[in-house]
């Protein structure tokens, strides 16, 4: 299982090398790996059926009880299956689309990387391991979005859907936590066992509220769902695959499997149910506005994904069979349909569904199967996506405290869809031929594999519904329950009321579709949507971000250096004076402080002296020398305290100082004094200010008593666990090492910043 | 810059600048049981290489060196990393130490050590640090 997880991770570093070696026929090379994993997958179906679930453990990181514990049930399973299924067409696909693309063998890495992402992330039973491939797929589709990273628009889209589906990543982390701590495991498999301890939780509703948060943004829920379509400047194959099976799917596969702890409840009801009709009807209503192909793709899939959300909301029998039936007739057809979108691109040149007509001579193929996957988009029997709809219509109806309100929309959502379906399976092909800028004729077998594929099994789903239901519907909707439920799918329900309401979305929808250019024309003047959005409210936010933070650097980083350290020593001095003078007792003791020797004294003498001099000397070479007089004051102390390490690094430490002093004393300016008396008092309280609270903290530190300090420990173990008598070098090199590890890469980098700042300077004087 | 160096400071630092280096591979060996170690070291082999950059010039001292020091101390980082990744091969969790004494004829027993690699690294990341700030603030001179 591990290995089926990171295979794709493993193929991705490799896949670029292949697909260059390999040429032309890597996509179809390529999408061996999807296939046998979805072989693999389908294994699997006999042990779900019979056991329910399997847990396959593998320790990680046991130190943070993190694991990569790998859950399979009829959820995961259902999702795994769509992921490596719908992704071997997609890699066949892509090597018919991409062809010929100089960055075709950068696709395949970063399009692996991304499936095995997805994988990871349903199949994982570790919450915190979720999160972590959840954040690899928003990173994957960022790198997929802005593919065409040469565009700006791309690069735009690609950073929005990055932000957004972040900025909800970091909600859904909290949110997890506190799922973690509150159920005492972050093993799915034991938190979902007892739901009663989540929901009982004092924050239960911060909780749930978090992880809506990075579900919603996820899954392009009202009001986030504006990124959604923005992700269509990716390449047609990743908009299939993002859209019909993965990256927007994941929101909705995470609210599915915490349902069983967190669901139930008014909030969640209340919340997704609304949420989602609401995103269901956006999203609809946005395609009816839209004529770019892939667009009104792109909102149908909003609509999908709202009306998802909004059956796991329901939370009912019926609603959840109805969602698991939905997301499986949505992903075939919306694959297909992607993958179609995408060949009649790629074969006219044009986005642009009105620019396009007449073209059923010319691709016969791409005609047929564009029929059939809109006829299930549309909801019409016999597709699998008929039986979808009516279940969706039947929860709806019978859904708890928001049956009307969720009804009316699902309705009103239909009728449009319908409209749009009709659009999409006539328009492009029907009536006489447009000229387009690609003369068209029909796509290559790669480009019309994985969409007549998954329309025929959308189809066949349809007519022999047993299938889908005994094989997999049914322990995914046991999974998303948390209980055995039988589920059985058919065309034919009888005359009901669900199949009256399917019947009027079919007249009006074909109705709407008849008026569409009518329709279309009068949204040409409604053009205040656009303005009043969520989107306008991202940028407002983005804008706003960038002010502050030009705002909060020129404060800051104001570019002066006594600016910087009166902040830094006055900062220190506040929060640590505070805390030792409020928060500890603040007692010095001088007891200790007994028995100096001449020399010490002496010492010290000549430090105190060195300091006063050089802050008030009026010669700069008058203020090194008497700075390195402290400095080698202070080494001398650390000779006479018997700690001959330091002693030598700070002579060495000093005479450095002096040799970069050497270096940079022409280029300093004169050394005048500026600053009037009052700034000089100022600044010499600050000083002083901190000199004191060193002071007194050392004072205070020589008063405490530890019982056992760990100095003697080191000192103990010095020689027979580090074989050093060097305690000092021994702490260093190996007791601390990790800490002076951390320090050389400071050293490093404080080399880099003061070469870069130098270099950059003398360059632009060149200039 | 380039004319600074007296005829006794350029005599001199030729042959102090090789006393410095062996002093401070000196310091560096001992430095587990003695005082010194990498840090002392580095800034021990870096006054000397200063030294010659006073008696002589950017170039020339750059020229002495085996490498840029920007490849230095990046060579440093990566050696006291890699000095941490022994233990993980055996199962111990990062940075545990590890030895093995072997005896040489003539010289006596010499402790070969993950510590010691990561001490050579803390040697030539101060060593190639200080050199590069030296090193550019000479050349922004020229």
């Amino acid at each position: 299982m591990l290995i089926a997880v990171l295979s794709g991770f493993i193929l991705a570093a490799f896949a670029p090398w292949l697909a260059r070696s390999v040429g032309d026929k890597a996509g179809w090379m390529l999408s061996l790996l999807p296939a046998g994993l979805f072989v693999y997958f389908l294994g699997f179906i006999p042990a779900v059926i019979e056991d329910g679930a399997l847990v396959i453990h593998y320790t990680w990181i046991p130190g943070l009880d993190i694991s990569l514990n790998f859950l399979v049930d009829g959820l995961s399973l259902l999702f795994a299956l769509l992921i490596s299924g719908i992704g071997t067409f997609i890699i066949i696909y892509a090597g018919g689309y991409l062809h010929g693309h100089p960055h075709l063998p950068r696709f395949y890495a970063i399009m692996f990387g991304f499936m095995a992402s997805m994988i990871g992330l349903v199949l994982s039973d570790n919450l915190i391991t979720l999160f972590v491939f959840w954040e690899l797929t928003s990173i994957t589709s960022y790198l997929l979005i802005g593919f065409d990273h040469e565009n700006k628009h791309a690069r735009w889209c690609a950073l929005q859907g990055l932000l957004v589906t972040v900025a909800g990543g970091l909600a859904l982390l909290a949110g997890l936590v506190m799922i973690g701590l509150a159920a005492g495991s972050f093993e799915l498999s034991e938190i979902l066992a007892d739901g009663d301890v989540l929901r009982e939780y004092p924050l239960y509703t911060a909780m749930v509220l978090l992880v809506l948060a990075g579900c919603f943004t996820k899954s392009a829920q009202v009001p986030f769902h504006f990124w959604l379509p923005n992700a269509m400047a990716a390449p047609t194959p990743v908009s299939a695959f993002l859209h019909s099976a993965t990256m927007v799917k994941a929101g909705v596969y995470l609210l599915a499997r915490l349902n069983p702890g967190l669901g139930g409840t008014d909030l969640w009801l209340y919340g997704l149910g609304i949420v989602g009709a609401l995103t269901m009807f956006t999203g609809s209503f946005m395609a009816l506005r839209s004529t770019g192909i892939k667009a009104v793709l792109a909102y149908t899939t909003v609509m999908a994904l709202g009306t998802l959300t909004m059956l796991i909301g329901i939370g009912t029998e019926l609603a959840i069979t109805a969602a698991m039936t939905f997301l499986l007739a949505h992903a075939l057809y919306k694959a297909s349909l992607f993958m179609l979108a995408g060949a009649l691109d790629h074969e006219t040149g044009t986005k642009d569904i009105l620019e396009m007509g007449g073209l059923r001579r010319l691709m016969p193929i791409t005609f047929v199967t564009a029929c059939v996957a809109a006829l299930s988009l549309a909801g019409l029997p016999p597709l699998f996506g008929f039986i979808a709809k009516e279940l969706m219509f039947e929860a709806s109806l019978q859904a708890p405290g928001i049956a009307f309100f969720a009804t009316v929309l699902a309705v009103a959502s239909a009728i449009m869809i319908v409209a749009m379906a009709a659009v999409f399976a006539t328009r492009p092909f029907l009536g006489d031929l447009k000229k387009t800028p690609k003369h068209p004729h029909e796509a290559p077998l790669s480009m019309l594999i994985g969409p007549v594929t998954l329309a025929a099994l959308g189809l066949l789903f349809g007519v022999a519904a047993f299938i889908p239901a005994a094989a997999i519907v049914g322990s995914s909707v046991a999974a998303v329950y948390g209980a055995p439920v039988e589920v059985e799918l058919y065309l034919w329900h009888g005359i009901n009321l669900p199949l009256m309401l399917s019947i009027l979305a079919v007249v009006a929808g074909v109705v709407l579709y008849r008026q569409w250019d009518r329709v279309l024309a009068m949204f040409e003047r409604m053009t205040f949507i656009d303005r009043f959005g969520p989107e306008r409210g991202y940028e407002h936010v983005m804008r706003g971000l960038d002010w502050i933070a030009a705002w909060q650097t020129g404060v800051l980083q104001n570019g002066y250096l006594r600016n910087y350290l009166t902040t830094i020593v006055l900062s220190t001095v506040v929060v640590t004076g505070w805390t030792f003078f409020f928060r500890a007792d603040g007692a010095i003791s001088l007891e200790d402080e007994t028995g100096f020797t001449f020399y010490e004294l002496g010492v010290a003498a000549l430090v105190v002296m060195g300091a006063v001099v050089a802050s008030v000397t009026s010669s700069r070479l008058g203020a090194v020398a008497t700075l390195g007089m402290v400095g080698f004051g202070i080494a001398l102390i650390y000779v006479l305290f018997s700690a001959p390490d330091l002693g030598i690094t700070q002579i060495m430490v000093e005479t450095l100082t002096v040799i970069l002093l050497v270096l940079v004393l022409y280029r300093l300016p004169d050394f005048l004094n500026l600053s009037n008396p009052v700034v000089r008092m100022r600044d010499a309280a600050v000083a002083v200010s901190l000199g004191g609270l060193m002071t007194v903290l050392i004072l205070a530190v020589n008063g405490v008593t530890v019982n056992d300090p760990i100095s003697d420990q080191l000192v103990a173990w010095s020689v027979p666990e580090a074989h050093g008598r060097n305690i000092v070098n021994v702490i260093l090199v190996d007791f601390r090492a990790l800490d002076t590890l951390g320090e050389i890469f400071v050293v490093g980098l404080a080399a880099a910043g003061v070469y870069a700042m130098i270099r950059f300077r003398a360059e632009d004087k060149q200039k | 810059m380039t004319t600074m160096g007296s005829l006794i400071l350029r005599t001199a630092s030729r042959f102090l600048l090789p006393l410095l280096l062996l002093f401070s591979v000196f310091m560096l060996l001992r430095g587990h049981d003695e005082p010194g170690g990498g840090f002392i070291a580095g800034l021990v082999a870096a006054t000397g290489f200063a030294l010659y950059l006073f008696a002589f010039d950017a170039g020339r001292t750059r020229e002495l060196m085996w490498a840029d020091p920007r490849v230095l101390f990046g060579l440093g980082l990566l050696a006291a990393t890699l000095a941490g990744v022994p233990p993980i091969l055996v199962g111990e969790p990062f940075f545990t130490a590890m030895w093995w004494p072997i005896e040489v004829p003539g010289l006596g027993e010499i402790k070969l050590s993950t510590p010691l690699v990561f001490d050579i690294g803390v040697y030539l990341v101060v060593l190639g640090g200080v050199m590069t700030i030296v090193l550019a603030l000479a050349e922004a001179e020229e």
